[in-house]
């Protein structure tokens, strides 16, 4: 294992309420608040955080039977947009910490996927640095690109490194897909950008000429021979067979301005639509988001580095909003997580957020149209 | 390049207009050492009453005071009647391209990672100066543990998360941030909650 850089003083608090949180599980409701109230009371009594960010909320346990036993689970890290150790620890020892969550998983997950962004701006030493660190992951691993990993050298380092940028697999009865979903269009060859140009015109969230995602188009004929690779693979698969899709960024249209957007959405949920299981699990916002249009569940994931704000409009009805992340903690609103594929082809969602309480979004919740099995919805607003 | 060329020239504009302004004080009498009388001079820079009955150092009694400031007003009132053909719209485009110039560089700084030492700028956590809430300073911050002007969150954020230096309070990168933050801000945020939010959160 890489060594930890220096720890911060409110890693303390974490360490303790992970502890908190880990023997959860074990405990009936009596024994539950019993813990949960002798815990908040420490952390009150050390004057460690406002009381408001150490809500309890029991667990929702998932309601056995009719196929909802969770047949196997698999653990994501996502957008760890990692600079080189030297010039930023920050987010090394955010990554550290997500590495060393997902092996510390009782039961193991099946497999990790890495949801892109591994790196900041696509150079060689933040991609081996990000190689580096998720080499120390127990269970095996899938991985996607992100913009940020490919537009200094159009994938080129990142292939090198980790091989495809879209191919499936299946595993235990479930279709896996993944993408490459940040292709867009051409603009540096006519404005004579370097490739460094390319990359930091790409990073920059706000940036008003931005161009938005796609999965078919895009320069070159990339996107072009994903989508029919992408159509011809899932003609190999029987209707009825689960899908989970992996894509970067979010496969419907969020957002515009800051490219939470793929601009042709609807072209790739139409080749998903025949199915009757259908999950999509995107990296890109950095926040608790999920959606569900058709047949089809989404779920955000969340990011190791930094939350992002929701944005002024467009965002899923379903979505219930994490309250603003606390500058003051480096760690809040930040996270990993899990997924828990039931026996009946649904997929679940854990938002494990480092200083929050978990945060679990069912597949009914969502097919519900948000009536059952409603996650806890925060007491504060959110900005 | 072009863009200096233009600040140049506006500069050079800005300083003819305001030096015009300073011709006219002279021909009022200003800077007449000899007789040390009293000149106050309103807010505006221009209009000035001078008192032929207190003298330069003199501190004016409370009512002597409330009389030269209503002297000052009402001739800066009727000033202001034949002012008002004063400013061209060429001022107003020297203003207008000031403003911009001066949001500009916000911008700039708002999207430079030179401030903090690991990289990170202030957009990548808060793109389009969302959520800085500049509407809602002063306010108690509770993790400071004090009354924090916007200032200070933007100085925290280039201490913590940015791991740089603070800037100083009129540090001219200071000011344009600011500038930067409250003009992305005001009436642009279309969620209804950005305008009612309480004092006192953070
Ligand atoms: C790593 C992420 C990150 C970076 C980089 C960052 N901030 Fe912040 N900042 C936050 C978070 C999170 C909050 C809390 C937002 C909230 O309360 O809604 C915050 C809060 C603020 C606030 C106060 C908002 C309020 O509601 O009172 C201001 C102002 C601010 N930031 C300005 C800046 C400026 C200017 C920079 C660049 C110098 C910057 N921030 C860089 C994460 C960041």
């Amino acid at each position: 294992m890489p060594k930890m850089p220096s720890e911060r003083k409110e890693e303390q608090y974490l360490k303790e309420r992970d502890e908190f949180f880990k023997a959860l599980p074990k405990l009936n409701r009596r024994q539950f608040i019993k813990v949960a109230m002798a815990s908040a009371a420490v952390a009150l009594a050390k004057n460690q955080f406002p009381p408001h960010s150490f809500q309890l909320v029991e667990a929702v346990e998932a309601k056995q039977g009719g196929g909802t036993e969770v047949k196997f689970r698999f653990a994501y890290i996502s957008d760890t947009h990692l600079y080189e150790r030297k010039l930023n620890e920050r987010f090394v020892r955010a990554a550290l910490k997500a590495v060393q969550d997902v092996n510390a998983l009782d039961p193991q997950p099946d497999f990790v996927l890495f949801g892109g962004d591994l790196a900041q701006l696509g150079q060689p030493e933040e991609l081996k640095l990000g190689k580096e660190i998720l080499s120390e992951l127990k269970p095996k691993l899938y991985m996607m690109v992100g913009e940020h990993d490919w537009y200094l050298d159009l994938g080129e380092k990142w292939i090198e490194l980790f091989g495809k940028p879209y191919y499936s697999f299946d595993h235990k009865g479930v279709h896996f897909i993944v993408l490459n979903s940040v292709l867009v269009d051409d603009y540096w060859t006519e404005t004579k950008m370097t490739p460094m140009e390319r990359m930091k015109f790409m990073a920059q969230l706000d940036n008003p000429k931005g161009r938005p995602f796609t999965v078919g188009r895009g320069y070159g004929d990339v996107g072009k021979k994903q989508f029919e690779w992408l159509k011809q693979d899932l003609a190999k698969v029987s209707k009825d067979t689960p899908i989970v899709v992996f894509s970067h960024s979010p496969l419907y249209k969020y957002y515009k301005p800051w490219n939470f957007w793929t601009d042709d959405a609807e072209e790739v949920q139409a080749l998903l639509r025949p199915f009757k299981n259908v999950t999509v699990i995107h990296g890109h916002t950095h926040q608790p988001v999920f959606n569900r249009i058709g047949n089809i569940n989404f779920y955000g994931m969340l990011s190791t580095a930094w939350p992002w704000p929701y944005a002024p409009t467009g965002l899923p009805k379903l979505t219930i909003k994490m309250n603003r992340a606390d500058p003051f903690d480096q760690f809040d609103g930040t996270g990993d997580g899990t997924v828990e594929v039931l026996a009946n082809g649904k997929a679940n969602k854990i938002y494990n957020l480092w200083s929050r309480e978990p945060m679990k979004v069912t597949a009914r919740y969502l097919e519900s149209g948000g009536k059952e099995e409603v996650p806890p919805v925060p007491v504060d607003p959110s900005f | 390049m072009k863009k200096k060329i233009v600040l140049l020239i506006s500069v050079f504009l800005v300083s003819i207009f305001l030096s015009g302004k300073n011709d006219l004080s002279a021909i009022e009498g200003k800077g007449d050492k000899k007789s040390e009388k009293k000149v106050i001079t309103a807010c505006d820079g221009e209009t000035q009453v001078v008192l032929n009955d207190v003298s330069k150092d003199e501190v004016m009694t409370r009512e002597k005071a409330q009389e030269v400031a209503n002297m000052l007003l009402a001739t800066y009132q009727q000033q202001k009647k034949y002012q008002s053909t004063k400013f061209t719209r060429r001022d107003s485009l020297i203003w207008e391209r000031e403003l911009k110039a001066m949001i500009e560089e916000g911008y700039k700084w708002f999207h430079d990672p030179s401030l903090g030492t690991n990289g990170i700028s202030c957009d990548m956590c808060h793109p389009d100066a969302t959520d800085t809430h500049p509407e809602t300073y002063p306010k108690f911050q509770i993790q400071l543990k004090k009354i924090a002007l916007l200032r200070d969150m933007i100085n925290w954020c280039i201490e913590n998360p940015m791991e740089g230096k603070p800037l100083k309070e009129d540090d001219p990168r200071m000011k344009a941030i600011e500038a930067y933050i409250i003009w992305a801000r005001a009436n642009q945020d279309p969620r209804p909650h950005a305008k009612t939010l309480n004092p006192g959160k953070r």
